[in-house]
């Protein structure tokens, strides 16, 4: 798997940066796990990223990020896998979430708002009575893509799969409910379940990506690419597909340009992203009116 | 004697304690063209989720081909008022219409050729072929009217169901529209909700008014008593001389 650089044999008179990082890549091992970390986690934000984008979920998944914390700091507060907590909540949040929606939905705001707050609360109560563990709470808040063990990319791996399988079976339905619920509902599409079916999906990447971005930077690497992918083309499939190489892209450039000066490399990947998000909606925007200029003058 | 497409008896409902709905008594004959007519907020977008089992009402019955609402609305076509989707979804006009092939083969994969040949064939029916690949958010409104139309129809349904299918659109296309649902009633039942009597009472077989309670009307009965029995004393009725 490991990506084996030419530079690494070469003699290379002034290595810049980049070149640093891609000798580094061939022969350290964290580097490798954390490349495979960051293009596992764009797989995973790729697919799911656009149906948060198109469905207007942002504030929904980061209400289903935050809460996460709750879990991860009662799990370790009683001897278990911190991601494993972070799952359960993650899960739990997402159905409690979308019941309300369903249910009574003029408090769906207020409640993801609460959520949000006693997740994180809990949360940081849980990790404060831990002995030893105050250190860890910036590594979930920020997350270390440098720190992601070998077992996690299998976990990773395995969510990514399922994801692909559920969205490949069922992308019609997922469409349907997606883009006009009544609508599928007329056609008998079980709206509930897969409205709910996708939620859980989208908390199933929010955790993923927790380990290589943090909870707090989850949203910008599941909006952003699907963001800029939905500028240039009018399909969810191919913007699944721009979203996922944009994924790639993001994470393996930050990585790189965090490596020299020893920057975070979570913080890098979603400054980068966000570079581009920016850039390309304001060029967006100058080519839409010099289109409509030259429309005019016609 | 066949059944009736669809039938009510006695059906009454309520958002909150006022009631929308009172004991409203309906049948609607297979392959009929009916019109129901009524002002503002008199509860007919209300009577048509009730028959698509989208609600359901407090007392009464009602059987839609013999099965209940929510049982039979695949065979059902339903046009919305509004489209109740984003425009800048990002969605072609062809994806659209295939999402209404929904509910008729399996139900994991994709879609297959006998799917995509009925989505071919409802957009050259209400003649929107040319507009397949164009992203919904760049049509007007009454392309995105045909659109919606198409796919209503793509599913072959027995009944077809249109709220205020003209409301977004100029007086010309109106016209047009209710020509293409008077071919479409050939093989099909079509319930049709407007707010402009006169108008669609050129095309429909019977017209029902709702304003709370129902009365049923053949076309060719409409007067001014009856107008204004539905719309209170305030509405007068304009004669049109040619």
């Amino acid at each position: 798997m490991a990506t084996r650089c030419a530079w690494s044999t070469t003699d290379i008179d002034r290595p810049d940066a980049m070149q640093e990082f891609l000798t580094a890549l061939g022969n350290q091992a964290f580097l490798q796990t954390a490349l495979i970390a960051g293009l596992l986690a764009s797989l995973g934000c790729g697919l799911i990223g656009p149906f948060v984008v198109v469905k207007r979920i942002t504030f929904l998944a980061g209400g289903i990020a935050h809460s996460v914390l709750g879990g991860m700091g009662a799990a370790l507060y009683f001897g278990y896998d911190p991601y494993a907590g972070a799952l359960l909540t993650a899960l739990f949040a997402a159905l409690a979430i979308g019941w309300v929606r369903l249910n009574w939905r003029a408090q769906e705001d207020t409640l993801i708002g609460a959520l949000w707050a006693i997740g994180m609360a809990v949360g940081v109560i849980f990790i404060s009575m831990t002995p030893g563990y105050d250190s860890e709470l910036m590594s979930y808040l920020f997350g270390n893509i440098l720190l992601v063990p070998r077992a996690g990319l299998w976990y990773m791996a395995g969510l990514d799969l399922l994801l692909l399988l559920l969205i490949g079976l069922f992308y019609r339905q997922f469409l349907a409910v997606a883009f006009d619920e009544e609508f599928a509902r007329l056609r008998g599409v079980p709206v509930t379940l897969f409205y709910l079916l996708l939620l859980c999906l989208v908390a199933i990447t929010v955790v993923l990506l927790i380990q290589v971005v943090g909870l707090i930077l989850v949203i910008a690497l599941l909006t952003i690419p699907a963001a800029i992918a939905g500028q240039y083309v009018h399909s969810l499939g191919r913007m699944m597909l721009i979203a996922t190489l944009l994924g790639c892209l993001f994470t393996l450039g930050g990585l790189g340009l965090s490596y020299g000066p020893d920057l975070p490399a979570g913080p890098t990947i979603i400054l980068l992203a966000g570079g581009c998000y920016v850039i390309s909606a304001v060029a967006m925007r100058c080519l839409w009116r010099r289109r409509a200029r030259r429309g005019l003058s016609r | 004697m066949t059944e009736p497409a669809i039938e009510l008896q006695e059906v009454t409902f309520s958002y909150g304690a006022e009631p929308v709905l009172e004991a409203i008594d309906l049948d609607v004959a297979k392959g009929e063209f009916l019109g129901i007519v009524g002002p503002n907020a008199g509860g007919k977008s209300t009577l048509l989720k009730l028959i698509l089992g989208l609600l359901r009402p407090q007392a009464g019955h009602i059987r839609v081909l013999g099965r209940r609402p929510a049982q039979a609305n695949r065979e059902v076509g339903y046009v919305p008022q509004y489209p109740s989707f984003p425009r800048d979804f990002p969605i072609s006009v062809e994806q659209v219409v295939l999402l209404g092939r929904l509910g008729t083969g399996r139900l994991p994969g994709g879609y297959r050729r006998r799917d995509r040949q009925a989505a071919h064939q409802a957009m050259g029916e209400v003649e929107i072929q040319e507009l397949a690949r164009r992203q919904i958010g760049t049509l007007s409104g009454g392309q995105l009217q045909r659109v919606l139309l198409a796919r209503a129809i793509v599913s072959a349904p027995q009944i077809l169901i249109l709220d205020e299918p003209t409301a977004n659109i100029d007086l010309r296309l109106e016209g047009d529209i209710f020509d293409l649902l008077k071919r479409l009633n050939q093989r099909m039942t079509i319930l049709v909700v407007s707010h402009d009597i006169a108008f669609i009472s050129s095309y429909v077989d019977r017209v029902a008014c709702l304003n709370r309670s129902l009365v049923c009307h053949r076309t060719d009965a409409i007067d001014g008593r009856i107008i204004q029995e539905l719309y209170g004393d305030q509405v007068r009725m304009v004669h049109h001389r040619h």
